[in-house]
C-alpha cells in the first residue's frame, strides 16, 4: 500500500514538474529559459551517467567524449538537416561509439577501466584536433543556431526520455542483470547474465543520451572547436552532480544537478576569478562529509518521520 | 642513418627518465595508498613553478631549489593525507569505496591547486632558460640541461629504490602495498605509512616537475593534466608499484614520444593513447609480470 501510494506521488510530482516547465517559454524571460536549458542539459548528463555507473560500480569519465561526439555531428549536419534529426544522429555516433568502445573495454576491471574512459576524452579530442588542422585546415566551426525555445523544448524531450528509460531499465529484469554486476561480476556470469553484452549495450544506451544532449546544445553555442566540445568538465561534472545528489532513487541524480548548476551560475557571476576554487573545496567537502549525498540527508530524514508517527501511534 | 637513430634514441631516453620519475611518484600514490591522484599533474606544475620563481626572483639555481623543494612537498603530501584522506578511508565502507572516493575527491584537489596556482601566477606562460649549452654526443647535439635532468631522475629512482629495499620504512611501505590490514596487524602503523607514500609521490611530482622546468619548456597552470595521462600511462606500461618497470616504460614512452613528434607534432599524446589503449586489452598488468 505504501510503495503504490509513493509511486503515486512522485508521478503526481513529475507531471506538475513537466507542466511548469512546458510553460517556461511563456511567462519567463529569455535569461531563465536559457538558465533551465542548462539545468537541464546537466541532469540528462547526471541521469544517463547514472544508468550505466549507478548499478555496476563502473565509474566512467568518458561523458564528455560522447557530449563532444554530438556536438560534432550537430555541427557537421544543422545546416542540412532538421534539429530532431539532427539530434538522433548524434545520439547514435555517440552510441555506436560507446558500444565499440564498451565492447573493447568493459572487461577492464575497476580503476583500470576510469584511466581508460579518461583518456578516452584526450584521445578523441587531440585526433579530432590534429584532423581539423591538418586535413580540413580548420580549428573551429560556426553553427546556424536555432532559436532558444526551439533548444529548450529539445533539451525537454530528451530529459523526458532519459527519465522513462531509466525508470524502465530500473525496473526491469536487465537492470536487475546489471545490479548483479555492481554486486558480484562473477556471480552474474555463472547465474547466466551476458556480462559483457549487457554492460556494452547499457554503456551505449546511457552514452545516447550524452550524445543527444550535446547534439542539442551545440545549437546554443554557434561557436565550436575540439577544446570546447570535448571539455573535460562535462565528464566530471555529472558523476560529481550524481555523488552529491546520491544514486539510489531516480529523484536524487535529478535533485544534484539541478542544485549544483545553481550553484555554478550563481559562483561564475559572484566570483568569476574564484569559482573553480571554491567549487573544488565544495566538492572536497561533498565527498568528505555527505557520503551518500542530499539523497542520504533526505532518507535519514525520511526515517526519522517514519519512526516518530510510529511511536506516537 | 646511424646518427638520426642515435639522435632519437638518446633524444627519448632523456624524455624517458623524467616520465619514469613522474610516474613512480604515481604509482606509488596509487598503488599504496590507493588514491588514483589525477591532481598528480599539478604538482608537477607546482614544483615547475616554484623552481621558475626562486630562480627568476632569487637566482637560486634548480639544482639547489631542489634541497628546498623536496622536503617541503613531501611535506604537503603528508599533510593533505592525514588531513583529507586519513578520515575518508575510515569513514568508506570497503576499500573499493575509498578508491572511488578518494579518486573523485583528488579532483577537487585539482581544482583547488589549479585555480590557486592561477590566481598567484596569472595565465601567461613562462620560462626560464638554465644550463642551456649545447653538447655533443657521437654527432647528435643535445643541451645540457635534459643531460641533468635523466641524470637527477636515475638517481633519484635508484636511491628510492635503496631506500625501498634496504630501510624499515622501506619494508613497512612494501608490506602495506601488499596488504594494508595486515600490515596493520603485524604492528605498522598504517595510516603513518600510506600518508609518507603520498608525501613520497607528491615530492616526486614536484622534482619532475622541477626537472621538466629546466628542460626549457613554456609553463602555464594547466600543463598539469598532460603529465597526469602520461603517468596514468607510464604506470599501467611498467606495472604498478614496480619502479624498475616504471624507468622501462617511461623510457618506451619517451622513444615513441620523440618519433612521433619529429614528424607528426600533433599526434604524440594519440600515439601515447595508442599503446595505453593496446597494452590495457592485452596485459593489463604491465610488461614485466610473468
Amino acid at each position: 500500500m505504501k510503495t503504490a501510494g509513493n509511486k503515486y506521488g512522485s508521478f503526481i510530482a513529475l507531471i506538475t514538474l513537466l507542466a511548469l516547465l512546458v510553460g517556461v517559454p511563456g511567462y519567463m524571460s529569455s535569461y531563465t529559459v536559457i538558465l533551465i536549458t542548462n539545468i537541464l542539459m546537466y541532469v540528462v548528463l547526471t541521469l544517463s551517467w547514472a544508468i550505466f555507473s549507478a548499478p555496476t560500480g563502473y565509474i566512467s569519465l568518458a561523458s564528455a567524449a560522447f557530449f563532444g561526439t554530438g556536438v560534432y555531428a550537430s555541427a557537421l549536419l544543422s545546416s542540412s538537416l532538421p534539429l530532431p534529426v539532427v539530434i538522433v544522429i548524434g545520439g547514435s555516433a555517440s552510441f555506436t561509439l560507446a558500444f565499440l568502445v564498451g565492447s573493447l573495454t568493459l572487461r577492464l576491471k575497476g580503476m583500470y577501466f576510469t584511466m581508460f574512459t579518461f583518456g578516452l576524452v584526450e584521445l578523441v579530442r587531440n585526433s579530432l584536433h590534429w584532423w581539423e588542422v591538418n586535413i580540413t585546415g580548420t580549428v573551429g566551426r560556426i553553427i546556424l543556431s536555432a532559436d532558444n525555445t526551439a533548444i529548450f523544448y529539445s533539451m525537454v524531450g530528451i530529459f523526458v526520455s532519459v527519465l522513462l528509460v531509466s525508470y524502465l531499465i530500473k525496473r526491469s529484469k536487465f537492470g536487475l542483470a546489471l545490479e548483479s554486476i555492481g554486486e558480484s561480476e562473477e556471480a552474474a556470469d555463472h547465474s547466466g547474465v551476458n556480462v559483457t553484452r549487457v554492460k556494452a549495450v547499457t554503456f551505449a544506451v546511457s552514452a545516447f543520451f550524452m550524445g543527444a544532449a550535446g547534439a542539442t546544445m551545440s545549437m546554443r553555442w554557434t561557436y565550436i572547436d575540439p577544446t570546447t566540445a570535448f571539455n573535460i568538465q562535462f565528464s566530471f561534472m555529472p558523476v560529481l552532480m550524481a555523488i552529491f545528489g546520491g544514486t539510489g532513487h531516480l529523484y536524487a541524480p535529478i535533485a544534484g544537478a539541478t542544485v549544483f548548476s545553481l550553484l555554478e551560475e550563481m559562483l561564475t557571476t559572484k566570483f568569476p576569478y574564484y569559482y573553480m576554487l571554491i567549487f573544488g573545496l565544495i566538492m572536497l567537502a561533498v565527498i568528505r562529509f555527505m557520503p551518500h549525498g542530499l539523497e542520504g540527508v533526505i532518507e535519514k530524514w525520511r526515517h526519522r518521520i517514519k519512526r516518530e508517527s510510529i511511536v506516537r501511534i | 642513418m646511424l646518427i638520426k637513430f642515435l639522435d632519437i634514441a638518446i633524444g627519448g631516453l632523456l624524455m624517458g627518465g623524467i616520465y619514469a620519475l613522474i610516474a613512480v611518484g604515481f604509482g606509488l600514490q596509487y598503488g599504496v595508498a590507493r588514491v588514483l591522484n589525477i591532481a598528480h599533474g599539478e604538482f608537477i606544475m607546482l614544483g615547475a613553478f616554484c623552481t621558475w620563481t626562486l630562480f627568476t626572483s632569487a637566482g637560486v639555481t634548480p639544482l639547489v631549489s631542489m634541497l628546498f623543494c623536496a622536503p617541503f612537498f613531501f611535506a604537503i603530501g603528508f599533510v593533505i593525507y592525514r588531513i583529507f584522506f586519513t578520515p575518508l578511508r575510515a569513514s568508506s565502507e570497503s576499500p573499493a569505496a575509498f578508491e572511488g572516493n578518494s579518486m573523485l575527491a583528488s579532483f577537487g584537489l585539482l581544482f583547488v591547486v589549479q585555480n590557486l596556482a592561477l590566481i598567484i601566477w596569472g595565465t601567461p606562460v613562462r620560462g626560464y632558460s638554465y644550463l642551456a649549452f649545447p653538447i655533443h654526443l657521437s654527432g647528435a647535439v643535445f643541451s645540457a640541461n635534459r643531460i641533468v635532468t635523466l641524470i637527477a631522475s636515475i638517481i633519484l629512482g635508484s636511491a628510492f629504490y635503496v631506500f625501498l629495499l634496504s630501510t624499515r620504512t622501506g619494508k613497512a611501505i612494501r608490506a602495506a602495498a601488499q596488504d594494508p590490514d595486515a600490515a596493520e596487524l603485524m604492528g605498522v602503523r598504517i595510516n603513518r605509512v600510506l600518508a609518507l607514500c603520498f608525501g613520497f609521490g607528491t615530492m616526486m611530482a614536484a622534482l619532475g616537475g622541477l626537472l621538466l622546468s629546466m628542460t626549457s619548456i613554456m609553463l602555464s597552470p594547466v600543463m598539469g593534466m598532460q603529465y597526469t595521462l602520461i603517468a596514468i600511462i607510464v604506470v599501467v606500461l611498467g606495472g604498478l608499484g614496480n619502479i624498475k618497470g616504471c624507468f622501462i616504460g617511461g623510457f618506451i614512452l619517451g622513444l615513441v614520444g620523440y618519433i612521433v613528434s619529429s614528424s607528426q607534432p600533433g599526434l604524440s599524446m594519440v600515439a601515447y593513447y595508442v599503446i595505453f589503449l593496446f597494452l590495457l586489452l592485452v596485459r593489463p598488468t604491465g610488461l614485466l609480470t610473468k
